[in-house]
């Protein structure tokens, strides 16, 4: 599988990041595969995208609400077409057995960046999932009628970054994500790390309420944090509700986080390593 | 009854003897209750009301919808990965027993990680309800058993629904294994739907969510009544036996699965 994969790249051409685009491609190649479960995916996807706008909108109206009607609609429609790109409990099956079975020490031997290789995997998988499910939520989203249309942003502008956005916000979900594989590395408890960190994301990326719903003082402490442009940032620039030179900041903040992460995962992965030993002979 | 005990038995020192198995998905399913019971309680802190419910009369249905599906799911589990049980052969031995096939099913998997979130999700009813006590009583101590009455039905009738759910998924298990996650939608989502009052949602959504899979007839239109609220009248206290109806229904449709099933082991 992948191990062939990217073996057999590096041999043809033995640039240094070979090897990982060779993962990435492996990884996006299989996830294409399931398409039926993409399908009930895409299903489930439209019905709680219904409940949250209905939800969200019901409460709106009862008073000033910080979005309106459309931009909620659009939000959620947005959310729930790359919603694989930004949760944290989308998880890689395989590596995860890879950890706890022990077979991860086989990855050592190979002469590749365990950090890089591993984050070029997750995020070909991640790919892999929002590139089924995106398309088909978004264009039947934006023939709904009012009010619960999926929009185009106010300008080409606004768009683009709001794609720029989403990509910085699937780097981070993967650099966060990534601690809960090395804390699985660590305790050899495959999901103890995401079924903390899981719901924690959701609710500080305003996956679960949109961050403006939230009370100022939180808000306000959330927009700190990494989460941040997990979802809020690309969600409500693609709704409008965040105009572009009001997301300069939360942008460089998330940047900042990105290079911070990085850098702090690869450390702790290494440290991990050095700290057990690996189960299986 | 007694075959049941001691299925339950069994399964409780299997899940218990592997503790730190059952503690994880126990936290797990106690944090996703929580993080939707903070949704909740953040949008109410903002604007206050939805759609002329109160706080606590919305936790009253959040409550009655976690307490029913988490016990349903505690004890159904069988019907709801019955496809698994189909796949691996399972079901042949049970038709081999002479014992009937729905007791048996019911036997093969309990899931006593839900009763973490069970509990949660009654502390909230009861929360609710105590806050909501006043206006319930209001009216006479006849009355006011009919309104607790009421509610009970209400958390029975929507646990009857979602084991309706799970049987029919199980019985579309003997036509195809394909697309079974789009049970999911009406099972979870349907969960996450009945939290709120239907109400708020759109009609077509809420007749098909009434006449169809009637979560409406446990839900807003008997809170109306259990709520004592103006022009809602006592018939709606028996609209909650709509989910037992659809129970038994879908116990037709398992019948009819199972005559058809082939086996496909050897």
């Amino acid at each position: 599988m992948s191990a062939s994969a990217s073996a057999s790249v590096a041999a043809a051409r033995p640039s240094f990041l070979a090897p990982y685009l060779g993962l990435f491609r492996t990884r996006l190649v299989r996830g294409l595969a399931y398409r039926a479960a993409a399908a009930a995916g895409v299903a489930t996807q439209f019905f709680w995208g219904f409940i949250m706008i209905s939800v969200f909108q019901a409460f709106a109206r009862a008073g000033l609400s910080p979005l309106d009607p459309r931009e909620i609609a659009s939000y959620v429609w947005l959310q729930q077409a790359f919603l694989v790109l930004v949760v944290v409990w989308f998880r890689d099956a395989e590596l995860i057995r890879l950890i706890t079975t022990g077979d991860a020490a086989y990855e050592l031997v190979r002469p590749v960046d365990l950090y890089a290789q591993w984050y070029a995997r997750l995020l070909g998988g991640r790919l892999a999932g929002a590139a089924l499910r995106s398309l088909p939520i978004l264009l039947v989203a934006g023939l709904f009628p009012e009010p619960w249309r999926f929009r185009l942003p106010p300008d080409l502008a606004q768009a683009g970054l709001a794609f720029l956005a989403l990509a910085l916000a699937a780097a981070l979900t993967v650099s966060v994500s990534l601690f809960a594989y090395i804390l699985a590395l660590v305790t050899l408890q495959p999901y103890a790390a995401f079924i903390l960190l899981a719901p924690l994301a959701e609710f500080c990326s305003g996956l679960l309420v949109p961050l403006p719903f939230l009370p100022d003082a939180l808000r306000r402490v959330l927009e700190l944090l990494p989460f941040r442009a997990m979802l809020d940032l690309p969600a409500r620039l693609w709704s409008g509700s965040l105009t572009a030179s009001d997301s300069l900041r939360p942008f460089a903040l998330g940047l900042a986080w990105l290079l911070v992460l990085v850098p702090l995962g690869r450390a702790a992965l290494s440290a991990a390593l050095r700290a057990r030993d690996v189960p299986g002979g | 009854m007694e075959l049941w005990l001691r299925y339950a038995r069994v399964a409780l020192m299997g899940q218990f003897s592997k503790r730190s198995n059952l503690v994880v998905v126990t936290l797990a399913q106690l944090l996703l209750t929580l993080s939707a019971l903070a949704a909740v309680l953040v949008l109410f802190a903002r604007f206050g009301t939805l759609a002329g419910y109160s706080r606590e009369e919305v936790l009253l249905l959040f409550g009655v919808a976690q307490v029913s599906f988490s016990l349903v799911e505690l004890l159904a589990r069988g019907f709801d990965s019955f496809s698994a049980i189909l796949a691996q052969g399972e079901f042949d031995r049970i038709l081999a027993r002479p014992r009937g096939t729905i007791l048996q099913v019911l036997g093969a998997r309990l899931e006593f990680s839900r009763l973490g979130r069970a509990l949660v999700g009654a502390a909230i009813l009861v929360h609710a309800l105590r806050a909501l006590g006043p206006a319930m009583v209001a009216d006479g101590p006849a009355l006011a058993a009919a309104r607790y009455a009421t509610v009970a039905s209400m958390t029975l009738g929507s646990g009857a629904i979602f084991a309706g759910i799970f049987v029919l998924g199980a019985s579309l298990a003997f036509v195809s294994p394909d697309g079974l996650e789009v049970v999911n939608i009406f099972s979870d989502g349907g969960r996450e739907m009945s939290q709120y009052p239907l109400s708020i949602y759109d009609k077509a959504l809420r007749r098909f969510f009434t006449f169809v899979v009637p979560f409406g007839c446990v839900n807003w239109l008997p809170l109306e009544f259990a709520l004592a609220r103006p022009g809602a009248s006592w018939p709606a206290a028996f609209l909650p036996l709509a989910g037992f109806a659809f129970l038994a229904l879908s116990f037709l449709a398992w019948r009819a699965g199972v005559r058809r099933h082939a086996s496909t082991g050897s």
